[in-house]
């Protein structure tokens, strides 16, 4: 078969809709071979990826410019997230806590509950919707008004420019935002408890640091990293390979969150099982 | 065009410089999308310096055509020769090379919206931009800039502008890689009688001065009169007629002539 191409990545670009296209003729169609085939696809688009990132040239001020985009334009948005969380989880609390008169236990519950799970997944679902959605209509919309096929013919990578970059900066930003948030819904948190109470602040952070172990922690940062790995990493995908047109565009945004979403829940649901046996 | 042309065989790059004059070549070009047989048999040879305009209803493979020839669509089978080298039988970094001899202007022009004038044009060049003195960069900008009229355009938003500064502007960004072969996708589509005409001469003037191979492919009869040397009308897959305006305009075959009514 005659190949013309321009660059390695747009030959892999090319070769995967070629290839998955051509089995549909030996595979049924049905809901079945669309489902698998979208995950070949995502397949081999991941390993363009890890193929890409090692290889130089590196795009480090676009990968600083997406960082800027990804991270630090998101704070706001995750500091009142983290702090509404904190502040409705100690209220919300509270009673059920009161009832066991175990109300000294509010800082330490509470802390345990956001560093451990509230604080990483809501902050990845928010991350979703805001940089998920945006990373998929942002590259949709180049796609359908042709600007990725420019940069092709302008002897440049839009692969490494554009997906490499993104994916990297999602993976590398969403942890620190999930810091930031734990911190903040605690501060939240902090407030509630005083809403009834007077407790220092002092005292406050005592008891929440008395009761947090390193495997509390540890795991929680870590799963974050996978999180905004797979936010970033289905962004792109449906970005880059969004259908013509504006409906595509919508679609690409769309699916870009929906996925994005439950590639979360589904990576926590590993996470757990993971820290579980390893725990025990 | 001589009727010889056609029937040059270009086997290696020895052999394009003993015919200097054949810059793009075509043999049994073939391209389809599932079912759909876009190119069945494409045969084509375009000479140095010519300005070659395809015509066709739309979804005949036009642009698929030119696209081909970019690398932004894989052949199914065929050969394609560019600049004498066959592209199927190229390493991955001479085909690079090759096409970067290629500029294409895109229908919509294809500008990034995020990036000012100055950014877009600065873009092709980032590969060099550590190896260019920043008043060399400066000179380069404005030049492409001037030669397609937008010289107060540099700090400017693709936003905005006007859809014919849009083709402009996408042209330059196409010049500042110094392309040997040009291919325009509609360079007029969406522009008004005088814009169109602006368009048209600019593809002229840019072949004028960078002395390059134009393929341009296009609806308007207007563009086609004022800047092809020769025609080639695609029906079907294939080429269905070729000739110079006057000669397809006086065609007997009345669909051929239908697009020059």
């Amino acid at each position: 078969m005659t190949k013309i191409v321009l660059q390695q990545s747009y030959i892999e670009k090319k070769q995967a809709k070629v290839n998955l296209a051509e089995s549909s003729e030996i595979v049924p169609d049905s809901i079945f071979r669309k489902f698998f085939l979208e995950v070949a696809s995502l397949a081999i688009f991941t390993l363009h990826f890890f193929k890409e990132v090692i290889k130089p040239p590196y795009e480090f001020n676009e990968l600083m410019k997406q960082s800027f985009l990804i991270g630090y334009k998101s704070l706001p948005l995750v500091a009142i997230t983290g702090f509404i969380i904190g502040l409705v989880l100690t209220i919300q609390s509270r009673p059920t806590l009161a009832k066991f008169g175990s109300e000294s236990l509010l800082p330490a519950m509470v802390a345990v509950s956001i560093i451990r799970e509230i604080g990483p997944v809501i902050t990845a679902l928010i991350f979703a919707g805001k940089v998920g959605s945006g990373i998929g209509a942002e590259l949709g919309s180049m796609n359908v008004t042709e600007q990725i096929d420019a940069m092709q013919v302008s002897d440049n990578n839009p692969f490494k420019y554009l997906v490499v970059t993104r994916i990297l900066s999602a993976t590398l930003m969403l942890p620190l935002l999930v810091i930031f948030a734990d911190g903040v819904g605690l501060l939240g948190s902090f407030v509630g408890v005083n809403i009834k109470g007077d407790v220092s602040i002092y005292l406050f952070f005592s008891q929440i640091f008395q009761s947090l172990e390193f495997s509390d922690l540890f795991p929680a940062v870590i799963k974050t990293f996978f999180f905004g790995f797979a936010i970033g990493l289905i962004g792109t995908y449906k970005g880059y390979y969004s259908n013509k047109g504006t409906e595509g565009v919508g679609k690409a945004a769309n699916s870009a969150v929906v996925f994005g979403s439950l590639m979360v829940f589904i990576i926590d649901m590993i996470a757990v099982q993971i820290t579980s046996v390893l725990q025990n | 065009m001589p009727e010889n042309v056609i029937d040059i065989e270009v086997k290696n790059e020895t052999e394009y410089k003993k015919h200097g004059n054949v810059v793009i070549k075509m043999e049994h070009l073939k391209k389809s999308f599932g079912n759909n047989h876009v190119l069945r048999d494409i045969n084509l040879v375009i000479n140095k310096g010519e300005n070659l305009a395809i015509l066709g209803q739309s979804g005949t493979g036009k642009s698929v055509l030119i696209k081909c020839i970019v690398g932004l669509v894989e052949i199914d089978d065929g050969k394609l020769f560019i600049l004498g080298k066959n592209i199927n039988e190229l390493k991955d970094e001479e085909l690079i090379e090759t096409q970067k001899k290629i500029g294409f202007l895109f229908q919509s022009g294809a500008l990034y919206d995020s990036m000012t004038v100055r950014e877009n044009l600065e873009f092709p060049l980032r590969k060099q931009l550590s190896t260019i003195p920043k008043e060399e960069l400066e000179s380069i900008i404005k030049e492409a800039l001037h030669d397609v009229g937008l010289d107060k355009a540099i700090d400017k938003t693709p936003s905005e502008l006007s859809g014919g500064m849009r083709k402009r502007l996408g042209l330059a960004r196409t010049l500042i890689l110094k392309p040997e072969i040009m291919l325009y996708d509609e360079p007029t589509t969406g522009l008004d009688p005088i814009t169109s005409k602006e368009i048209s001469n600019l593809i002229l003037e840019v072949q004028r001065k960078y002395d390059t191979t134009s393929i341009i492919i296009t609806h308007d009869i207007e563009c086609t009169k004022l800047t092809a040397d020769r025609i080639i009308v695609i029906k079907d897959g294939i080429c269905a007629a070729e000739g110079t305006f006057n000669d397809l305009e006086k065609s007997t075959d009345l669909w051929i002539r239908s697009f020059f009514e």
